[in-house]
Order: structure tokens, then sequence, then C-alpha cells
């Protein structure tokens, strides 16, 4: 009976349905989002791009049009300057990708404390899911189908782009053409993770249900749903946590997440540190 | 038989202002397999690259059957083999998964196999006796394996014309024997192979041409003729002191 209370009661307050619901879908998607940027390698952009959206996020407020279109814009303009300065200078990726995207966030912390808006900076760093409106969760609806149908329509051709991109060249597929879609499809969930759990956290929902699903399957179908499940149940259940003891839902999300990877780190069955020691115990006998 | 398969006219590649292949003309005809011998560093891989138009040459052109790479690339005519360093082979994918990869430029946008990229598939892996480690994941296999299964998808591409850029490093006796077999089976098909290997022994048993490059192309032309002491001398460096070492070397590797 308590167990139902405790699922029950947050869902009296409309606001905690909407919550509970955003998040969940921001999950899934951001999941979905996260086994290609974890296989190919693309947590450091995730970050970079999750970032670098912030100027474009007020600068929208300010001219009055979707969040997502400025946060687009900024995310792939981030991305276009590292490869720019990369093929121009000597300096390192690294090193260009930490320069760029914290010369883009800092634009955008000026621009905050410049601008007169009704931005609450913490909202953004932070995330505001308890407090969403109905524009920005049809906003997030938007793009949740964006990103959907894109993954499902090039599922294979950006599992090769991620596997072999040379092979794909070699096969006439337009690589430029799939490097955009997926960084257009990261800037796109990084503006829907933003709303849930702030810019600062929002990496974590782009790269954690990747990478624990990557843990736990050798196959690639199996991991998208891995990662997709581990994302809506640590959405749900973070925010319902964050409700009960009344403490922040994009840290509660976060660290549920980071829970189930740590659990899939020990106990997952082939790939596993248990599993692992196990192995090595038996070749070496 | 005498159509030029692999047409390479004045191709000239640099990197950062190095030149790394000068002026590199070179034509192969239909139903030719040829061996590239060259030292490491002589520009065998950036002619493979020149080839398929992935680094930009500064002059000359490539033409495959008398298209351009681009129109070539788009109806699967050409697979291309690279050194298998670059993979990833802690990915996801089933070696099956990786062959069905070869398919990909015959199907629908949303890459559904139909039953004949099932069947070529399933017949690619078995011409490699791999058809029973299909289900694998990638990283599970041994070296050769892996070269087999890259092999295989090379095979259910169907292209005319195959690049395979030292597909017997690291590979043990059978595979290399299997994938010989095979090669020359695609020869007598029609099939023009350029491969890059550094097992000079085994060339004259199964390259009817040779192309020996160091930062140019020396000399091509058959096997009989080119592949000289002579010439093997030029191409690794003058001495054939190193050549018998380098021989030497490799008796002791294979």
């Amino acid at each position: 009976m308590d167990l139902i209370q405790w699922f029950a009661a947050p869902l009296q307050h409309e606001f905690m349905i909407k919550a509970i619901l955003v998040s969940a879908l921001v999950g899934v998607v951001c999941s979905a989002l996260s086994c290609y940027m974890t296989l190919k390698g693309w947590a450091l952009m995730g970050d970079a791009v999750s970032h670098a959206v912030m100027p474009g996020v007020v600068i929208a407020y300010v001219l009055n049009i979707p969040f997502a279109i400025g946060a687009f814009v900024f995310g792939v303009g981030s991305v276009v300057a590292i490869g720019f300065i990369k093929s121009k200078t000597r300096v390192k990726e690294d090193t260009v990708i930490g320069l760029v995207f914290t010369g883009f966030f800092a634009f955008g912390l000026v621009l905050i404390s410049k601008v007169k808006s009704s931005i609450d900076l913490t909202h953004i760093l932070f995330g505001n899911v308890l407090g969403i409106s109905d524009s920005d969760i049809i906003q997030t609806i938007i793009i949740a189908v964006i990103t959907l149908v894109t993954l499902a329509v090039l599922k294979k051709d950006l599992i090769l782009f991620c596997f072999d991109a040379t092979h794909a060249r070699s096969i006439g597929l337009n690589i430029t053409f799939l490097y955009y879609v997926l960084l257009s499809l990261l800037s796109l969930t990084a503006v829907a993770g933003l709303q849930t759990v702030g810019i600062i956290l929002v990496v974590a929902m782009l790269v954690t249900p990747g990478a624990t699903a990557y843990l736990l399957s050798d196959s690639f179908d199996h991991m998208i749903w891995i990662a997709m499940a581990s994302g809506v149940f640590s959405s749900v259940m973070g925010t319902y946590i964050s409700y009960h003891i009344d403490g922040s839902t994009g840290g509660c999300i976060v660290v549920l997440q980071t829970l189930l990877f740590i659990m899939a780190m020990i106990f997952a069955p082939k790939h596993g540190l248990l599993a692992r020691s196990k192995n090595l115990q038996a070749a070496s006998e | 038989m005498s159509d030029i398969s692999i047409d390479i006219e004045d191709v000239t590649v640099a990197y950062n202002g190095k030149v790394a292949l000068h002026s590199a003309s070179l034509q192969l005809d239909a139903g030719t397999i040829c061996g590239l011998v060259g030292m490491n560093g002589a520009g065998k891989s950036t002619l493979f690259k020149a080839i398929m138009g992935f680094v930009k040459s500064v002059t000359g052109r490539v033409l495959i059957n008398g298209l351009p790479i681009r129109r070539v690339q788009k109806n699967s005519l050409v697979a291309y083999v690279p050194q298998s360093e670059e993979v990833d082979w802690h990915f996801p994918v089933s070696v099956y998964d990786v062959v069905m990869m070869g398919r990909y430029g015959y199907m629908n946008f949303l890459r559904t196999p139909r039953s004949e990229d099932k069947r070529v598939v399933r017949e690619s892996l078995e011409r490699v006796e791999m058809w029973h480690m299909r289900d694998r994941q990638i990283g599970e296999l041994s070296g050769g394996q892996k070269k087999r299964a890259f092999f295989a998808r090379a095979l259910a591409q169907k292209g005319t014309v195959l690049l395979l850029d030292e597909p017997f490093a690291g590979v043990d006796i059978k595979t290399e024997k299997m994938m010989i077999d095979l090669l020359i089976a695609l020869r007598e098909l029609g099939h023009t192979i350029l491969i890059s290997t550094h097992d000079l022994a085994s060339i004259t048993t199964f390259c009817n041409q040779v192309v020996l490059i160091n930062r140019s192309i020396l000399a091509y032309g058959d096997t009989s003729e080119v592949f000289t002491e002579e010439n093997l001398s030029r191409t690794f460096g003058g001495s054939i002191g190193d050549l018998s070492l380098a021989k030497s070397q490799l008796a002791q590797q294979y």
C-alpha cells in the first residue's frame, strides 16, 4: 500500500505528471542518440555542443523564436568552428574543443547577465522540468519526433558511418551528410535534455545510457533498447525520487543513470568486472 | 578482355606540401591480378586512397571502367579493403552484419535486405569458410578470421574491381592460400584486382602483373618481365643486400 502511495502521490499534481512524461520522453530520445555518441567516440563533442548552445538559447529568447532554433545554430556552429580551427592551426583537437565550447558558454553567460529577460540562469544550468511550460513541452515533442524518425530511417547508414566510414564512402554514401545529421540531432537533443537536467548534466543523458548498454550487449539492436529502457527508468524514477526527497530533479536522474552504469560495469554477464575476473581465473587454471 | 579497367593518369598526391606520390600513371586491363610492391611509406596506401578519391590529387585523373570514381562507387563496383588497424573491433556488430554492409549499395534507403542480398551474404561467407561464425561479434575472431570476414564483405559487394591493401598481413597460411584461390577465381570472371603485399615470394604464384612503387611508379607490367632482381633493388632502395635481407626476414615471417 505504501508503495502504491509512493507512486500515486506525485500524480495528484499536474506539474508532476508533465515532468514525469517529459523526462521519460527526453530519456528515450537522448538514450537512443547516446548509443551513436558512445560508439562514434563523440562524448567530448556532446559536452562541447551542449555547452555551446547557451548563447543560442538567449538570442532565441530575445528574438522570440523557439529555443531549439537558436541552440541548433550555435551547436552546429561550434562544431564548424572546432573543425576550422583544428584544420588551420597546429593546436590539437581536444584543446580546440575545450577552448571553443568554453568560449561559447562564457559568451552565453555574458548575454544572460546583460540581456533583460526572464531567463533564469539556474534553470538553464540545472534544468527546470518541474516548471516546464506547455510551449516547451511541444518543442520537446517535436524534437523527439524528428530525432527518433531520423534515427529509425537512417539507422543502418549511421551505424555504418560510426563503424566504418571508409567503407561507407567506398560504396558511395554521403558521409558529410551523415556527419551533419548526427551533429544536428546532437544539437537538438542537447536542447531537449537541457530543459530536464540542464546544460551541465545533459552530456550524461547523451553518454551514460549508451555506455551502460554497451557493456550489456554485443548487438546494436539490443544495445539501443537497453539504453532506452535504462534512460526512461532513470528519468521517471529520478523525477519521483526528487519529489519525495525534495531534491534536484536533474541530479537525481543522472545519479540513477550512473548507478545503473556502475551495476552494469560490475555485473554485466560478459563485459562486467566479475565476469572478466572469472574468465581470467578460468584461463589461468 | 582488353578493356582498361583501372586507368590512372599522372596522379600526384601531397600531404601538407610533402609529395607522397608523384605523377603516377597506370593502366590495368580487366581480368588482371596486379601486385603492388614497395617499402613502407612508398605510397602504396596513398595510391589506393587516390584511386578511391579519399585523398585529393594535385594533378591527374582516375577512371574505373571508363567512369569517374563517384559514379563507380554509387554502383558498388569497387570493393576496397583497407588495412585493418583502423577497425573498432569492440563495435557491437556480428560477422553477418559486417558482410551485409557490402550489400547496402544495392538496397533501398532503409537498407532492407532482400532475399538476393541474404543469398549473396551467405555465399560469400561460405566461400571464406566463415558461415558457421556468422553470429560472432567481430572482436571474438582470430586475426585470420577477421581478414576473412572483411574479405567476404568485399566479395558480397560484387564489384568488378577489388583494391586490397595488405590483405595477408598477420594471417595464417591457410587463410592466405584460400584468399589467393578466390582471387584467381575472380580473375577468371574478368575482375580486376590490385593488391599490395609484402609477401614477395607468393607474388609470382598468382599475380600476372606487378607495379613497383617508391613515391612514384618505377615499373609495371607482366610479372615475368617486371619482377626482376634489378627492378626490385631499385624499389627497395638500391642495394641487393637489403633485398636479400628483406627476403630472409620474410622467409622467417611466413
